[in-house]
């Protein structure tokens, strides 16, 4: 197997004094969808903050590799540099509210690339018909509703066709069809870019339907309770928890 | 909703005991909130009398339940742990010990050390102290980082969008004067007249034009304007971070490698380094103007008079001294709210924590720093 592009060895997440979860250990391969699952208030979006790079772990708290390369240690400069090979889709879209979403997708371009301004536009406006939001360029993000804001998030996450996406709760207050484009675009993504994919969700439907592999958190023991294929997850794990998750439950009732 | 029914009963709590130990609660009439109903401290005083060994339901006579039914059944169920009494649901109605069963299905969040400690005082004393010198360590940060950045735009390094400096320029700057002009004007029209009342008996009425001048130039101009940037700008900047803060609008900034110090911080500390003095400027010009109100009105003084003596009176000295504070001073203001708003935490409620505490922070600091500028100014003896 070549090496992980994202691996975590015995990360403790953390606020403060409040310890979220300890002992992470998994890897996420090269152009993989990589779902990280777990009930609510188990510490999902924590450990994205951490993925992204927004947290740092304390130290001797664990470390995050990408590429081989230690994320924490590296200098602020390549820090920045890695990141911004990153693409991160906020639970609420978190659009800049001063500009519009035109202004939005293309702020990482004209930062981050030389691109003619007429060329920018052009990539912009192929982001937002991505996303079936082509012709609301000009909208500001409070003119739009929160799915839409969403998706406008998400072309601007893929702006600079990232190596790495994140996602937090990509299909949660997402109707059916925005949420079955959006597990399509993710693979499209994947399949065609070769963009290693990092999903945060509980949607089953989408689990099924995207992850190559899924970290499963439990809240009461505050670890990583398996790692691996979820479809493999629901039917073999070790763990009853995670059966019945993956199940919706059922499970819990034929154990009764 | 239930309580127009003329032909409810009242709520009505029997008791059978039973030989084997079984008290069965006949439950009878409307158990509904709102109405009233018979006390649990009843069953505890039953319990205590007889103690059985289970407690039973009979509901063949209950009319109508909702919530007040069930916080009775509740409360039963909390005094059967109690007192070791086993408890029979089978009497209640379906639907009742379907919710009693959903409201056990998840065990009671333990809360891990969260509950209120008593702490030592020392504790107390110690955890303050630290609390104090974080705060004190991210001040400190933060203008470390602010002088950064006002370094890499000085270097042409800065990464940050004009239209944001130009939009907070109009902001900060043409949009202020109208209030600007008023207090101003008013500041200059009150010290006047107050000037006027004492030194006319001394037959020096023209001194008001000095005493006007050299106010509004050295103190009053740059320490009101000072004041009104900070409750109009500081507090907006705080809460414009703050909102983007808990939209995790910064957030996005960092994950894209931008950093927020050079991209928001950095376009407001520079409008307000540029327009604070341009609109001290104006405010000492429109306190002059009020000076000359008064003079006109209630001395006999003529508008070439006021005008030779404000020119006598204020030589580039006095009136630069007001300059070099109003520079200082809009990167306090600036500085002030755009700290706070980065500070902010993550609900709208520290928004306004956030804006109130800029302005806070901010006209002590302006006030301090006049203080420390008037003694410079006085050793130098400017």
């Amino acid at each position: 197997m070549s090496e992980p592009k994202i691996k975590v060895t015995n990360l403790t997440a953390a606020y403060g004094d409040f310890v979220i979860m300890r002992e992470l250990n998994f890897e996420i391969q090269r152009a993989e969808v990589f779902v990280i699952m777990g009930g609510s208030g188990c510490g999902k979006s924590t450990l994205l903050k951490y993925l992204t790079g927004l947290k740092t772990p304390a130290p001797g708290k664990g470390s995050i590799y990408y590429d081989g390369k230690n994320f924490n240690t590296a200098s602020a400069n390549n820090r920045r540099k890695l990141m911004q090979r990153f693409g991160v889709l906020f639970q609420g879209g978190a659009l800049w509210s001063s500009m519009t979403l035109a202004e939005n997708v293309s702020l990482p371009l004209e930062e981050f690339t030389d691109l003619r301004p007429r060329e920018i536009r052009e990539v912009v406006s192929f982001k937002l018909s991505l996303v079936g939001l082509k012709g609301f360029e000009d909208f500001y993000p409070s003119d739009i509703s929160g799915g839409m804001r969403k998706r406008a998030g998400l072309a601007r996450a893929m702006a600079l066709d990232p190596d790495v996406l994140f996602f937090d709760e990509p299909t949660a207050g997402l109707d059916p069809l925005s949420a079955k484009r959006l597990d399509d675009l993710i693979l499209e993504l994947r399949n065609s870019l070769g963009t290693t994919i990092v999903v945060v969700t509980h949607e089953l439907a989408s689990i099924f339907a995207i992850a190559d592999n899924a970290l499963f958190l439990d809240a009461t023991s505050r670890r990583q309770l398996a790692v691996g294929n979820p479809l493999e997850l629901r039917e073999h794990s070790e763990f009853e928890n995670v059966r019945t998750f993956l199940n919706r439950g059922a499970s819990s009732f034929k154990a009764d | 909703m239930v309580k127009s029914e003329s032909s409810q009963q009242p709520a009505v709590l029997n008791f059978h005991n039973e030989k084997d130990g079984r008290l069965t609660l006949e439950l009878q009439g409307a158990w509904v909130l709102g109405a009233s109903r018979p006390s649990v401290g009843l069953v505890e005083q039953q319990i205590k009398a007889v103690s059985p060994g289970t407690l039973c339901f009979d509901c063949g006579a209950l009319q109508h339940w909702n919530t007040g039914l069930l916080l009775f059944i509740d409360q039963c169920n909390c005094l059967a742990t109690k007192y070791s009494v086993e408890l029979e649901d089978r009497g209640l109605p379906d639907g009742v010990r379907c919710l009693m069963a959903m409201a056990k299905a998840v065990p009671e969040h333990e809360n891990e050390g969260e509950g209120p400690i008593e702490r030592s005082l020392f504790y107390k004393v110690g955890s303050r102290s630290i609390r104090i010198v974080d705060a004190a360590n991210e001040v400190f940060i933060f203008i470390g980082e602010a002088i950064t950045a006002l370094a890499r735009f000085a270097v042409g390094k800065a990464r940050f969008r004009w239209a944001d400096l130009w939009y907070t320029v109009q902001q900060c700057g043409a949009e202020a004067l109208p209030i600007v002009a008023l207090i101003s004007f008013l500041v200059g029209l009150i010290m006047a007249f107050v000037g006027a009342v004492q030194l006319q008996q001394f037959g020096a009425s023209i001194y008001v034009a000095d005493l006007v001048g050299l106010a509004m130039v050295r103190e009053m101009g740059v320490m009101m304007t000072g004041v009104i940037m900070c409750g109009r700008t500081g507090a907006a900047f705080a809460a414009q971070l703050g909102t983007m803060k808990v939209n995790e609008e910064i957030d996005a900034l960092r994950t894209m490698g931008l950093s927020p110090m050079e991209f928001l911080v950095l376009p407001r500390l520079l409008a307000l380094f540029f327009m604070l003095p341009l609109l001290v400027l104006f405010a000492n010009f429109v306190g002059i103007i009020g000076g000359l109100v008064v003079s006109l009105s209630m001395l006999d003084i003529t508008f070439n008079q006021y005008v030779n003596q404000i020119i006598q009176a204020i030589d580039l000295v006095n009136f630069s001294t007001g300059l070099i504070k109003s520079v200082v001073f809009g990167g306090i203001v600036a500085g002030s709210g755009c700290l706070r708003g980065m500070q902010c935490g993550n609900s709208s409620a520290a928004v306004g924590v956030a804006a109130t505490s800029a302005v806070v922070t901010g006209i002590t600091v302006l006030i301090i720093a006049d203080a420390v500028f008037a003694v410079i100014f006085n050793i130098l003896q400017i």
